[in-house]
């Protein structure tokens, strides 16, 4: 991980307070509940959009997030930003959270997100280089020297500045829009860049460009990834670590590798048995899970998932699985299959099992 | 990956990007409706800015034996009004005043309810409402009512009819802003734009206000007719512009007993309104879709 910035003139990066051993980020029990209004005879309810969730990203590392629509992935991307307040929970940037150690200011020039739709999140009134160059301005760059940097930028996501520069945002195509947003990112020097969705819109031939400038730019700014996406393939392709969230809450996560071959929550094996198979001997006959996800105003008592899991029994409905070691590489499940001496008929008797249920 | 190499970034001339408005003046001008437009708008403009100088007949100076001639009469080319003054130069000096009180409560009600508006859709919450609900109460009375009930607490006076218009329309433009920057604000763009550090001012500043001012002035140019329209009504009440002055809604009120003798003459400064209007509504329209870069 390099600490040079390779462009001339920019905004000095959010100096490296912890060292390589402190997370860059570091989430305790974030918990996001959206009250709905209820009408004249019902009490108020909440959707419970995140719920206690807890992870934290090493520095250089690239961290995905999946889920299926509604499970909390940019609630959550959100809140990271402090783009929406918090119900509860810590978020800890670099040792630091924001207060008299950390300004807001501060943490936004160290933490910037991409956001998925690249033609709303672009503002129509501004050419691609005004919108890069906002950022540095806002921080204190004069003007000039904010729109060399914003053209140097724009070369390094691969766009000629000569040609781009002066270009409106319904100008461009979304690959293109796509990298003005990630070059608007960039443009405030930041440690944590985080994608919410940020190539799902993208057809698959931009997509695999736009994953390799990401791959790119992340050796030669330093860059640590949080990728949240609902695309499995892409996940694997570009993720160290991965989290599986459902209705809300972290039901597994690990090293993507770990994961993918021995998904220990009955969730991440349906999500895995659902994508779609390049071998047309090998097609996915019959839906790994039914129905849709319970409604988050109400989520099911105990896990969330044991309304659609193959596998519940009556303790599931009881009380929620905490997150439980798998292995020693840090993978985590919660779930109770995946829980010594949980009581569950198919958890693992002792430690030496552990892993065995979930193949 | 194509990633520019060092000379071509060096290559590339540091020049101003062509503004917004630029843009947006290139499309205006080729667009033949608004030029014509206009035209007739600065036509009407310069005569009644350069009335004095144009060698007209004194729009004071009536005459009882002249009095109702007919468009076309040798030296009347307009005819004459109830009193025998000349039409074309009370026309053409009548412009001076009712453009005034036209478009000043326009433009100053346009600064303000585009300020509230922007504001109030932007930080929501209970600011919103406590200026949304204020507005409301405004709405509450019919426009020509509260026109006449202001004008009449304020006193009898142009100055006054213009305040007393201005804030007649200050709550229907806060409320058009409102509306227009609570769409805008959900935007992505400014929640990236909060994500850089940027602050309320700023982002209302850079991110809001090009996007919201468009449809707001539409809106507004759309109000100098009205604007004209009551102002006359304030004059015929006794609480604007007062007799002898020329004054387009004035001389519409007073032709009015003319209109079965002399239709044509009775009529023409309802054609004057008429005309500004329809250029004004036309050249807002063609600004709407010049601003409009999408397209």
């Amino acid at each position: 991980m390099s600490e040079t910035n390779p462009l001339v003139d920019h905004l000095e990066q959010v100096e490296d307070v912890g060292g390589a051993a402190q997370p860059l980020l570091q989430v305790v029990g974030l918990t996001k509940h959206f009250p709905v209004r209820g009408d004249l005879f019902s009490p108020r309810k909440t959707v419970r959009a995140v719920d206690n969730v807890s992870f934290s990203i090493a520095k250089g590392e690239t961290v995905g997030i999946v889920g299926e629509s509604g499970c909390g992935k940019s609630t959550t991307a959100r809140l990271l930003m402090h783009l929406m307040k918090r119900d509860a929970g810590d978020i800890v940037y670099d040792g630091m959270q924001v207060g008299p150690a950390l300004s807001l200011r501060a943490l936004r020039r160290g933490m910037q997100m991409v956001f998925q739709d690249s033609y709303a999140s672009l503002n129509p009134r501004l050419t691609i280089e005004e919108s890069v160059a906002f950022g540095p301005k806002v921080h204190g760059m004069a003007d000039a020297a904010a729109r060399k940097l914003a053209r140097e930028l724009l070369g390094k996501v691969g766009l000629r500045p000569e040609t781009f520069a002066n270009r409106y945002p319904h100008e461009i195509s979304g690959g293109q829009r796509q990298r003005v947003n990630i070059a608007r990112a960039l443009a405030l020097s930041p440690r944590l860049v985080i994608l919410d969705e940020a190539v799902s819109a993208l057809d698959k031939s931009v997509e695999a460009q736009v994953l390799n400038l990401l791959a790119d730019l992340k050796r030669e700014f330093g860059l640590t990834y949080l990728f949240i996406s609902h695309d499995l393939n892409v996940v694997r392709y570009i993720s160290d670590r991965v989290l599986v969230m459902y209705l809300g809450e972290v039901v597994e996560l690990g090293p993507v590798d770990k994961v993918w071959d021995q998904p220990s929550h009955p969730y991440t094996q349906a999500l895995l048995a659902a994508m779609p198979s390049s071998d047309p001997d090998n097609r996915t006959e019959t839906p790994p899970i039914s129905g849709d996800p319970p409604n988050p105003i109400d989520p099911p008592s105990g896990c969330r998932f044991h309304t659609r899991c193959p596998f519940a029994e009556p303790l599931c409905a009881n009380a929620t699985p905490k997150l439980s070691d798998v292995d020693t590489m840090g993978h985590q499940a919660a779930c109770y299959m995946a829980i010594a001496g949980s009581g569950h008929s198919r958890a693992p008797a002792n430690k030496n099992e552990m892993g065995a249920t979930a193949a | 990956m194509a990633v520019m190499s060092d000379t071509a970034l060096q290559a590339a001339p540091i020049t101003k990007a062509r503004g917004y408005w630029a843009t947006v003046g290139r499309r205006i001008v080729r667009d033949k409706v608004s030029m014509v437009c206009a035209f007739i708008l600065v036509l009407i403009f310069a005569s009644a800015l350069l009335a004095p100088w144009l060698g007209l007949a004194d729009p004071y100076q009536g005459s009882m034996i002249r009095r109702l001639r007919h468009i076309g009469t040798p030296n009347y080319p307009l005819g004459t009004d109830e009193l025998g003054r000349d039409m074309l130069a009370r026309l053409i000096y009548g412009g001076r005043l009712s453009l005034i009180i036209g478009i000043l409560p326009v433009i100053f009600a346009f600064v303000i309810g585009t300020s509230l508006g922007l504001v109030a859709g932007y930080v929501g919450g209970r600011l919103n409402t406590a200026i949304m609900r204020t507005v409301d109460v405004f709405y509450a009375f019919p426009s020509v009512l509260l026109a006449i009930a202001i004008s009449g607490a304020l006193g009898a006076g142009i100055v006054n009819s213009i305040v007393s218009l201005t804030i007649v329309f200050v709550p229907q433009i806060t409320r058009v802003a409102e509306s227009v920057t609570t769409g805008v604000r959900n935007m992505d763009f400014v929640e990236a734009a909060r994500a850089s550090g940027a602050g309320p001012f700023t982002i209302m500043r850079v991110h809001m206000l090009g996007n919201v001012l468009g449809p707001i002035f539409v809106y507004a140019t759309g109000l100098i007719s009205v604007s004209m329209i009551l102002a006359a009504g304030l004059s015929f009440l006794g609480l604007g512009t007062k007799p002898p002055e020329p004054e387009w809604g004035l001389m519409l009120n007073t032709l009015r007993t003319a209109i079965y003798i002399n239709p044509w003459v009775a009529a023409l400064p309802g054609v004057m309104i008429f005309a500004v209007s329809i250029c004004f509504n036309l050249l807002s329209d063609g600004m709407r879709s010049a601003m409009d870069i999408r397209n």
